[in-house]
């Protein structure tokens, strides 16, 4: 398992190497300055300008800028925000906790939808119920979260006035009431997220459980006098998740992606957020170290479904 | 000859058949339709004018003169609507011409060659699956979105950019389903006896093999449409899309975000655009799906 893990890690690095040239080369052949702001400001002398181009090592060759960038980056040095004069590694550190709080939580909370609607809609295929559920998941999937959002924001904040309709992120959690305050201002976030991802992993959990379900390994337990419950609990499940997990492993993208939005719908403080400011304000270090954090996000996260499945399937070559 | 001919056009026909019984899959085909037609012939049909401001008339609901309500501008919603499904609509087919190009030819050479040609692009298949599409694709677009504004006009250079960054950040899939399909089919007789009696590779790959991955590649398009629009709404309601001039659906709900109190509708029509059209084309892909599956 170790040597497995070891291998796995050292795979990794080519693809986070890879992609941090894509989002530098890109950057790099942009057209426009990032000091454009600077150009139009009559106050600043070209000499001056010169100056800060040098201070910011803009006058340099790319692939010098690139390896440096790289090697700072390793450090946990990612330059400063042109905007706030801030570290870059300061401003993520604020931010990133609340996306992978609202992430997690909302895939924790999918999953939980999931699993037992599509084991159900498997089970009592081409039922009522199971039309109902594929039904709904399918809807489900059709809506994209930033209208799902915008919906519930009518309906819950406008309509109903049950939640607020904006994140307040100056709030602390510091006694019962501000703790409850946060819960009520994160519900309509997570739900958002959470109901996307469990009407897709409904789907993938659907169909895996029901190819299973043909196995003969399954009439031969059912025909021992087993339960059809303990059947699925003990034999179905495990090996539906194999299919499960690989396609939970193509969708992570998809997850940080609609996290992204529905952080712009409701003005959560996360780094999808924060993205998105930075580009409105031509901050490139920020962009560049954000885009590359999601880079590192997705590729750690499909690690982790790579290991997943390595404990799920016996078959999986160490 | 005729034989060959008569056993093609059952199975189109079959699928056809298959397709027409599956009730959610014709809604999708109809809903599509109905949205493509009022699309296309908007123009004529409804000839209020998509730009004619109002300040009286600013976010009225819906009404006799305006059915679908006007923006904070007072323009008339229902124009903005169907001018903006022309954009959607073109940038969803357009990118998906674009994903199906790429992903069949690198799924295809892939497939027909294998051994390192096939370790190559398959590599490079899997870093484009483990990129950051929303940001990167947000980035590019950001900083190229001016350049190509004066390479090719406000419109037509957002609209070029755009177009081939969704497709190309989304021919993996097919890429993938392909190589797949390929690496099966190549083994199997047909194709031992058309290699024997001389076929070229490039002969081998479209007469042979590609005909059977037919049905794949019209089932990842079709998907692959819905998703496109999904895409470029989400670009536009970041307010990274077209110019403001240009009424998108994305755009329609990135500007109707501040007046949610006011005047939902604002949101609700634009909403319910995109998810009707995204939802209708995904049942007709998954009624394709099994309409075309032998095993059904």
């Amino acid at each position: 398992m170790r040597q497995f893990l070891i291998k796995r890690l050292l795979v990794t690095i080519p693809t986070l190497l890879a992609i941090s040239i894509i989002i530098f080369a890109i950057l790099a052949l942009a057209p426009g300055d990032p000091l454009g702001e600077f150009a139009t400001n009559p106050a600043i002398t070209p000499e001056v300008r010169e100056n800060i181009r040098k201070s910011l090592g803009l006058d340099q060759p790319g692939y010098i800028r690139y390896v440096k960038w790289f090697a700072a980056f390793i450090r946990g040095d990612m330059g400063y925000s042109f905007n706030s004069r801030s570290p870059v590694a300061e401003l993520l550190w604020q931010r990133l906790p609340t996306t992978l709080l609202i992430v997690g939580t909302a895939y924790i909370l999918g999953l939980l939808i999931a699993f037992p609607l599509g084991i159900i809609s498997a089970v009592k295929r081409y039922s009522a119920t199971d039309q109902i559920i594929t039904t709904i998941a399918f809807l489900g999937f059709s809506i994209p979260p930033f209208f799902t959002g915008l919906l519930f924001i009518i309906i819950f904040s406008v309509q109903l006035g049950w939640f607020p309709f904006i994140f307040n992120s100056t709030l602390q959690i510091t006694d019962w009431q501000s703790f409850v305050a946060q819960v009520r201002q994160s519900i309509m976030p997570i739900s958002v997220l959470a109901l996307y991802h469990a009407a897709i992993l409904m789907r993938f959990i659907r169909s895996a459980v029901l190819d299973e379900l043909k196995q003969e390994y399954v009439t031969t337990a059912l025909s021992k006098g087993l339960s059809k419950f303990a059947v699925i609990k003990n034999h179905v499940l495990r090996n539906a998740l194999i299919p499960v997990v690989t396609l939970i492993a193509l969708d992570i993208p998809a997850i940080f992606t609609g996290a992204l939005v529905t952080e712009q719908v409701f003005r959560v403080p996360g780094i999808g957020a924060l993205l998105i400011d930075s580009i409105y304000r031509s901050d490139t270090p920020v962009v560049m170290a954000i885009t590359f954090i999601y880079a590192i996000l997705i590729v750690l996260f499909n690690l982790i479904a790579d290991v997943v499945y390595a404990v799920l399937d016996p078959r999986v070559k160490y | 000859m005729t034989a060959v001919k008569q056993v093609e056009n059952n199975l189109w026909l079959d699928s056809w058949r298959k397709f027409k019984r599956d009730r959610s899959a014709v809604f999708g085909l109809v809903v599509v339709s109905i949205i493509t037609f009022a699309v296309v012939f908007a123009p004529w049909l409804y000839t209020t004018p998509i730009d004619k401001i109002d300040f009286l008339a600013s976010a009225a609901p819906p009404s006799g003169e305006h059915l679908f309500g006007t923006d904070s501008l007072g323009q008339d919603q229902l124009a903005r609507i169907l001018q903006g499904g022309r954009v959607s609509l073109t940038v969803g087919v357009a990118s998906m011409v674009v994903a199906i190009f790429l992903g069949t030819l690198v799924g295809a050479i892939a497939g027909f060659y294998g051994g390192i040609v096939d370790g190559v692009l398959m590599r490079i298949t899997d870093l484009f699956l483990a990129l950051p599409q929303l940001p990167l694709l947000l980035l590019i677009v950001y900083l190229f979105r001016e350049s190509m504004r004066q390479l090719a006009g406000a419109e037509l250079g957002v609209f070029i950019l755009i177009v081939l960054l969704i497709g190309g950040l989304n021919w993996m899939s097919v890429a993938r389903l392909v190589r797949a399909n390929f690496l099966k089919l190549r083994e199997m007789e047909f194709v031992s006896a058309a290699r024997a009696i001389g076929a070229k590779p490039v002969r081998l790959i479209w007469i042979h093999l590609f005909p059977n991955v037919l049905s794949v590649i019209i089932v990842a398009a079709t998907l692959s449409v819905g998703n496109a629009i999904i895409t470029e709404s989400t670009l536009s309601f970041l307010g990274l899309g077209f110019p403001p001039d240009v009424p998108t659906w994305g755009r329609m709900l990135f500007e109707a975000k501040d007046y949610l109190e006011s005047s939902p509708h604002m949101a609700i029509f634009p909403g319910l655009a995109i998810f009707l059209t995204v939802l209708s084309i995904n049942y007709i892909g998954d009624g394709l799906r099994d309409a075309f599956d032998p095993k059904q």
